[in-house]
């Protein structure tokens, strides 16, 4: 090479946090957008992840200032620390949007999901399912003779474990509401 | 101090705010509330266009020539989706554009409504931003924010959606300083510590170059003024990409000439052989890098660019800089001298005399002909010709568009007009309107070939109409040039529907639309001819019929590095691998 001593791919004092930059390694990505509540605005997100072929493993959004007319974004991505970093850059261009903040390398957070399950059966079963649901933390929402809805909130893991329980004790219908996340600490 | 008036009224008095002087549209159902507005002031000058794709590239062209955004007025339904292909170039070039679209009133809206198209939603990914006013309270900010997201950090195409009862009722008229456009403030300056990093490197380097784009043309005068004195300064070779021509004058001596699929040899080589690319407001576009794997393999990067999305997207660089290029080069210069102007005069002194080595190859030479007129013969006569005049060039989309780059030369910024992007046939006639109004004794000549020239041919009504002397220089090979090319090099020589049939007579179609037609087959009379063409005061169609099977070289095949370019017919056998073929 030449008189110039600069490491290939390394911009340490950039703007961006290039981890290994050729890296093919996927990673999950938690993502919070702060956006204006305004018409379409969820369409513009979505619209960049459909058009520029990202992936969405989640997605949930909800007005969380009123007074300020702002809303909360949080997506769950996939792909090349390459793209992660593309995707919050495309993010950050569309006007609406005010912060992009990736959870999952700024510090410790806190994720949670809500889902409700209903689970049909009758004796053995039905005690089984009311059995771990406790032991899960699960609550009772609706109950008939043959049936429950539990609500459970929880790591997106808890929540598949406990469907899996579910599964053979009468699991018939589940929602999800997507993941809600928070970085720990003031 | 707000006044009340109706919501057509706040868009005139909007746009005269804004200082708009031309606006292109084409009137409707859902937009005569406003052109009843525009019917009785004589302020803004309203351009009834034919088609209005056309609307949109001619403030394209406007916008591009005067660094001022672009206005376009088009109704609802297909006034908007006709408009979508000169938002989508607008886009992708990053060209200053305003596009407001009636839409039908806000209760019908969602009814299948006569002439309702969702035009936010078509919108959506072919604008920087788009919004649907449904209150006329709101009209005028909107307005004033539409020009303000469509002129500040990276420019591009806004759309402003008006249902046609917004424009009848009454509302608050907002003035400009009152609007809100704190909503987008893009950072301008760099990070002066990666400044200092890339300036170090510059005084290191051996074989350093500086590779430009649009952005350094978009930034504006101080750029392009910015970066000459740095290139003077510091006597590193300059390239750029077909958006950044003019930037730098063509006739410097550091100028090595565009870079690229097309670009010329001792700059592609430049490019690949290099240890220090200063990328200035460009986009390492697939046009530009060839092969990412092999690009530039040798070289550190630095890459200047307001759009933080632009960095690291295909190339990564060890010295990404945020921000305008004008702030950023001026903080170089300014480092760079307080540090006492140092570069490596050995090394450098070493790699232009390589360079000086690649550039006798003499890339651009081509044989000439008695009995044909060739493409490149054709303009480089038309460069001789018009090189001392006051003369903005526009051009359409194929072979002829690379010939025009390559041997047209553009001393000053905001005189080449080109759809490099999105590569839309038909974008350079209308274009070449725009430009004319806004430079209205200035020679506006569009390069063209036969084909992209039908695509907006319409637009010869528009021409006559306004009076505006246009030359349309169209390269008639009767063929689809550039697909031909391809083809012939990629597919078999299986030349599928890539010739020009019943093609009009050129010059009865000038007459008819009581224009000038020219026709020129023989290079003896060529020199006459395009004579003729310049004096002639008012529009000219030139016929030039020039050579069908040229070829338009160099080339870099797609799927190749730099330095596997091809520079003539006799290196083309199997140049194009099966991998580069998927490519386009
Ligand atoms: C709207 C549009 N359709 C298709 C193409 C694909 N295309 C690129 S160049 C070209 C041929 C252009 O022919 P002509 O205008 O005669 O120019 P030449 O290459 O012959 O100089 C075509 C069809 C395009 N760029 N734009
Ligand atoms: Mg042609």
């Amino acid at each position: 090479m030449s008189a110039l001593k600069i490491k290939k791919g390394s911009s340490r004092k950039s703007a961006y946090d290039l981890r290994d930059p050729n890296g093919e390694v996927i990673e999950n990505h938690t993502l919070a957008i702060l956006v204006d509540n305004e018409a379409g605005v969820l369409a513009r997100v979505i619209g960049l992840f459909s058009g520029r072929g990202y992936n969405i493993e989640s997605l949930t959004v909800a007005e969380v200032d009123h007074e300020g007319h702002l809303s909360r974004i949080t997506i769950v991505t996939r792909g090349t620390p390459a793209v992660i970093e593309q995707i919050k850059a495309q993010l950050g261009r569309i006007v609406p949007v005010h912060e992009v903040h990736d959870l999952t390398v700024e510090g410790p957070s806190v994720e949670r999901e809500l889902a409700l399950f209903k689970v049909t059966g009758q004796g053995d079963k039905r005690i089984e399912a009311l059995r771990l649901a406790e032991i899960f933390r699960a609550n009772v929402v609706d109950s008939t003779l043959e049936s429950f809805v539990f609500e459970m909130t929880g790591t997106s893991e808890k929540i598949d474990a406990f469907a899996d329980l579910m599964r053979p004790l009468g699991l018939i219908e589940m929602a999800r509401t997507g993941i809600a996340a928070l970085s720990r600490g003031a | 101090m707000s006044k009340t008036m109706t919501g057509a009224k706040m868009v005139v008095q909007a746009l005269k705010d804004q200082g708009v002087e031309v606006i292109f549209g084409y009137p409707g159902g859902a937009v005569l509330p406003i052109y009843d507005e525009i019917f009785q002031q004589n302020e803004i000058r309203h351009i009834l266009v034919r088609h209005e794709q056309a609307a949109v590239h001619a403030a394209e062209g406007y916008a591009r020539s005067t660094g001022k955004p672009g206005v376009v007025l088009v109704t609802s339904g297909p006034g908007a989706t006709n408009a979508v292909t000169g938002l989508t170039d607008a886009l992708l070039d990053s060209i200053p554009l305003v596009v407001l679209s009636g839409q039908v009133p806000t209760f019908m809206i969602g009814n299948d409504a006569f002439q309702e198209a969702d035009t936010v939603g078509i919108t959506r990914p072919c604008t920087k931003h788009n919004w649907l006013v449904k209150e006329t309270d709101r009209l005028a900010s909107t307005i004033h924010q539409g020009f303000h997201v469509a002129t500040s950090g990276r420019p591009g195409p806004v759309l402003i959606d008006i249902p046609k009862d917004v424009q009848f009722a009454n509302g608050h008229y907002t003035a400009p300083p009152q609007a809100d456009t704190k909503m987008y403030q893009p950072r301008v300056k760099g990070d002066i510590e990666m400044i200092t990093r890339l300036v170090e490197a510059m005084e290191l380097a051996e074989r350093p170059v500086f590779y430009t784009g649009g952005g350094v043309i978009n930034s504006g005068p101080a750029a392009t003024q910015l970066l000459r004195e740095l290139v003077e300064a510091t006597g590193f070779p300059i390239t750029s990409t077909l958006m950044g021509l003019g930037a730098y004058p063509a006739s410097g001596d550091k100028w090595l000439g565009m870079l690229g699929m097309h670009g010329l040899y001792e700059a592609n080589l430049a490019m690949h052989g290099c240890d220090l690319m200063i990328n200035v407001g460009a986009r390492f576009d697939d046009r530009i890098t060839g092969r990412v794997a092999d690009f530039s393999p040798k070289s550190a990067k630095a890459h200047i660019d307001i759009d933080p999305s632009s960095i690291n997207k295909t190339i990564q660089v060890e010295m990404p800089i945020i921000g305008d290029v004008a702030h950023v080069l001026e903080d170089m210069l300014r480092v760079w001298k307080s540090r006492g102007r140092k570069v490596n005069k050995e090394g450098l002194t070493k790699w232009w005399k390589q360079i000086n080595e690649w550039r006798t190859v003499d890339c651009l030479s081509f044989k000439p002909s008695e009995k044909t007129i060739k493409p490149q013969h054709a303009l480089a006569r038309l460069e001789e010709l018009t090189k001392g005049h006051d003369r903005y060039i526009t051009t359409e989309v194929g072979q002829h568009q690379m010939w025009a780059a390559q041997y047209l030369g553009f001393e000053d910024p905001n005189r080449w007009m080109t759809s490099g992007g999105l590569g839309t046939m038909g974008y350079g006639f209308p274009a070449s309107i725009g430009v004319q109004l806004a430079h209205p004794e200035s020679l506006v000549i569009n390069v063209a070939g036969e084909a992209s020239w039908l695509m907006n041919m319409q637009e010869m009504g528009t021409a006559i109409q306004y009076r505006l002397p246009v030359k349309q220089f169209i390269l008639n090979n009767e063929r689809l040039g550039m697909v031909r090319q391809w083809q012939e090099l990629l597919h078999g020589e299986r030349y599928s529907h890539s010739w020009s049939e019943a093609l009009p007579d050129f010059v009865k179609l000038a007459e008819a639309f009581g224009a000038k037609g020219i026709q020129c087959s023989d290079p003896a009379d060529l020199d006459d001819a395009i004579m003729e063409m310049i004096n002639y005061d008012g529009p000219v169609i030139f016929d030039c019929l020039v050579e069908k099977h040229e070829n338009c070289f160099p080339m870099i095949p797609s799927g190749e590095p730099h330095n596997k370019m091809l520079l003539g017919e006799a290196s083309t056998k199997d140049a194009i691998g099966n991998s580069g073929a998927v490519l386009v």
